[in-house]
């Protein structure tokens, strides 16, 4: 590589516009300040830059809602990272891993996804957790032409939203884990559901899956009890809980959920109905929390069991020391630094399923951006391995959206012990989109 | 030729040469610089519109990411739900921001300094929870994508950059005009009146209740535009910007760039814009020194940095 192709590259440097360039621009605006409709040259231009590191963009929630979530997943990608390279990297280059804070925000996340695309010319974009801003920053993507693999769980990948930049192969969607949730709650806890969640998309989103799956199961949603977002107290709400409900299935997010379990387990008392939650609600917070010990005897679903359990396979062994997550779920360095390890675990295996469509696509440079996107929408099974240690997956090339086994958990002294885990074809659905047949 | 004609001739002059600077720089700009351009003119619509309230008319609203949103909504709905295209949804935004800002202002304008700030904030707090409720219809917190095939405004694709740019140019450009014709006219001078003295401009026989009425409307129109375009040419619609920050931010780059002037919304929003994006990439604590420079601006260059400038060297700025 010469001096000038470094140069070439290097991030923030003030790249001289073509002169198709200029001519394409004078156009634009002087058609459309005349309402002529002349269409401008499309130019673009393409560099091989086979000997320089594969430069993944990283779009993290260092602040904002989001700073649990984006400490670890910083963490489980640099860890993933370290990983790859000491594997020899992709395509025999190295991968760097250059990250920028959106502060958990749609507009910045945007702007976020045009910075490293744009200004580091990063080959893609990967890392983003929470769904308003991975739909905010899609369509700057999808415009950019440039692979965007979020990690968010959100169903709006599968929902066909978005574009066909935009894939979700590391995590499954929330739809597919509601719905898997169904069989264990009717034949495990009972059949009378009472649903309390956040009053916006999310908790919607709940409200909708899972009363839709428990009736396929024959079990009934007897109450649907919405809170408001800025509720802070949740004592009045409880006497809406139909005396017959058999389960509580709950999905509160932030920090009011102590408060939340506090005051529902003094509402009940000993004599309470089953309780089922999503880990979502405590991802980041110690289960021995003052507070907390109401949950004793509850379940919650789990992407990925965060207490090592005693049937952990070898992967999630490797994995978890990898990251540097003790048997608790929490740091090895402080105890106090609980993981999001329901969530993390999608970052690590994002990147693997980068690795090996960089590697069956050939992958040199930006300009191979689609064959890199089109081997991934061919893949189909991923097995349990280092590269995939929270389990087995099936890819859907089609809705962009990976599907796996999906874990019940029950807390016993304060630790969380598997107890179910579901098949992958409970969590399948409908095709609702083929991204295929999308242009690039 | 009268002194005032010579300052308006200036200050035509002046404003248009920025209009044509801005034309020029996208054939210079770097790629990524050239997309933040676009974000920072029609942001500066924005402030341009809170600038109006309270910049000339001395009004502190907390409650613009009302408008902004009410604009935002009003274009994403008529094009998500009721299929309209995109010309049709951009003066539907409008509508909804000038709509909004009326409804307000009818009620809020029955308070004054302190208590029109808190009443303002609750209004625009209001709405950010309205959309919420409504989920079915919004999509809540998540928000919705306008589809890059529905962004086609007069046969223009926005998802094109240079098209972007060119139609956030052209807002600008709009909106500069607008507001200059509006400073210099006489209903400009008694919204600056009402700034300085308002019993006196009640005095001498103005309606206060009307005037302010009138520029709450044009503010919130203008904000109601702003993220009417803002949604069509990003691409993307959600309650985020109808968040409390959102009403913060306007004021922020006005008092940046000069709260009074005609450019300061867009000297603060650009300063603002690029003092985020720098610092971002040092510190996690990137807001802390927007706020240390928001105070060095606020002890040094109290009128913010057109305002010093017109203060210090340029007497005839709008």
């Amino acid at each position: 590589m010469t001096a000038s192709d470094k140069m070439s590259t290097r991030p923030g440097r003030l790249a001289s516009p073509g002169r198709r360039d200029l001519i394409r621009k004078l156009g634009a605006t002087s058609a459309l300040a005349a309402g002529v409709g002349v269409m401008p040259l499309v130019g673009g231009y393409h560099q091989a830059r086979s000997a320089e590191p594969i430069r993944i963009g990283f779009q993290v929630h260092r602040t904002g809602i989001g700073a649990a979530y984006g400490r670890w997943y910083s963490r489980t990608t640099d860890a993933a990272v370290r990983k790859i390279n000491a594997e020899g990297g992709i395509n025999g280059r190295p991968v760097e891993i250059i990250a920028e804070d959106d502060g958990t925000d749609p507009k910045r996340g945007a702007e976020v996804v045009e910075k490293l695309a744009t200004q580091h010319r990063c080959d893609l974009v990967f890392g983003t957790l929470f769904s308003h801003v991975v739909i905010g920053s899609s369509p700057r993507a999808g415009e950019l032409k440039v692979p965007y693999f979020v990690v968010s769980e959100g169903h709006h990948v599968a929902s066909g939203m978005l574009n066909r930049y935009t894939l979700q192969p590391g995590i499954t969607d929330v739809k597919s884990q509601v719905q898997a949730m169904a069989p264990f709650v009717a034949n495990t806890l009972g059949k009378k559901v009472t649903m309390i969640f956040p009053d916006f998309a999310f908790g919607h989103d709940h409200r909708d899956y899972f009363s839709a799956a428990i009736e396929a199961e024959g079990g009934k949603v007897v109450a649907k009890i919405a809170i408001p977002p800025t509720e802070s107290s949740f004592t009045r709400y409880f006497p809406k809980i139909p005396r017959d409900t058999d389960v509580i299935y709950h999905v509160m997010v932030g920090p009011a959920v102590l408060t939340f379990v506090k005051e529902l387990g003094e509402f009940f008392g000993p004599s309470r109905p089953a309780i089922f939650g999503f880990i979502d609600s405590l991802e980041a917070v110690d289960m021995a929390s003052p507070g907390l010990e109401f949950l004793e005897g509850t379940y919650f679903w789990e992407g990925n069991p965060r207490y090592a359990q005693a049937n952990q396979s070898a992967y999630d062994k490797a994995y978890r020391q990898a990251v540097g997550v003790d048997d608790n779920g929490a740091s090895i360095s402080d105890a106090r630094d609980v993981s999001t390890y329901a969530h993390m675990f999608g970052c690590w295996e994002t990147l693997h399923i980068i690795k090996a469509g960089m590697e069956a696509s050939s992958y040199r440079g930006p300009a191979d951006r689609t064959g890199l996107i089109e081997a991934v929408e061919a893949m189909t099974t991923m097995p349990h391995s280092h590269a995939h240690p929270q389990g087995d997956k099936v890819f859907n090339g089609r809705t962009h959206q990976v599907f796996g086994h999906q874990y019940i958990s029950k807390v016993e002294n304060s630790r969380l012990v598997l107890t179910h885990t579901t098949s992958i074809e409970d969590t399948i659905y409908p095709d609702e989109v083929d991204y295929t047949t999308q242009s690039f | 030729m009268t002194v005032l004609q010579t300052a308006r001739q200036k200050s035509w002059g002046l404003h248009l040469g920025v209009i044509a600077l801005l034309f020029l720089l996208q054939f210079v700009l770097p790629e990524y610089h050239h997309g933040n351009f676009s974000r920072i003119m029609v942001l500066a619509c924005f402030a341009m519109g809170y600038n109006i309230l309270f910049g000339y008319t001395g009004m502190l609203s907390l409650g613009h990411a009302l408008f902004f949103a009410a604009g935002l909504y009003g274009m994403g709905m008529s094009m998500h739900h009721l299929g309209w295209p995109a010309e049709a949804a951009l003066l539907a935004g409008g509508i909804a921001g000038v709509v909004a800002a009326f409804g307000v202002g009818v009620l809020a304008l029955r308070t004054t300094g302190v208590a029109f700030m808190i009443v303002t904030l609750m209004f625009a707090q209001a709405g950010y929870l309205t959309i919420l409720y409504f989920g079915d219809y919004t999509r809540g917190d998540e928000g919705f994508v306008i589809a890059a095939a529905e962004r086609i405004f007069l046969g223009f694709e926005l998802t094109d950059p240079s098209f972007r740019y060119g139609a956030a140019l052209i807002l600008f450009a709009v909106m500069v005009v607008v507001t200059l014709r509006l400073v210099q006219s006489g209903f400009g001078h008694v919204l600056v009146a009402i700034r300085e003295n308002e019993e006196r401009t009640r005095m001498l026989g103005y309606d206060i209740q009307r005037h302010k009425l009138i520029a709450m409307v044009i503010s919130g129109g203008m904000a109601g535009l702003a993220g009417a375009a803002y949604g069509l040419l990003f691409g993307y619609v959600g309650a985020s910007f109808a968040s409390v920050q959102y009403s913060i931010f306007p004021l922020l780059w006005v008092l940046l760039g000069g709260a009074g002037t005609v450019l300061g919304p867009l000297i603060g929003t650009l300063f603002m814009f690029y003092l985020i994006d720098w610092s971002s990439d040092i510190t996690t604590a990137y807001m802390l020194i927007a706020g240390v420079a928001l105070v060095l601006l606020t002890l040094f260059a109290p009128q913010g940095l057109a305002g010093t400038l017109r203060q210090k060297l340029v007497r005839w700025l709008p």
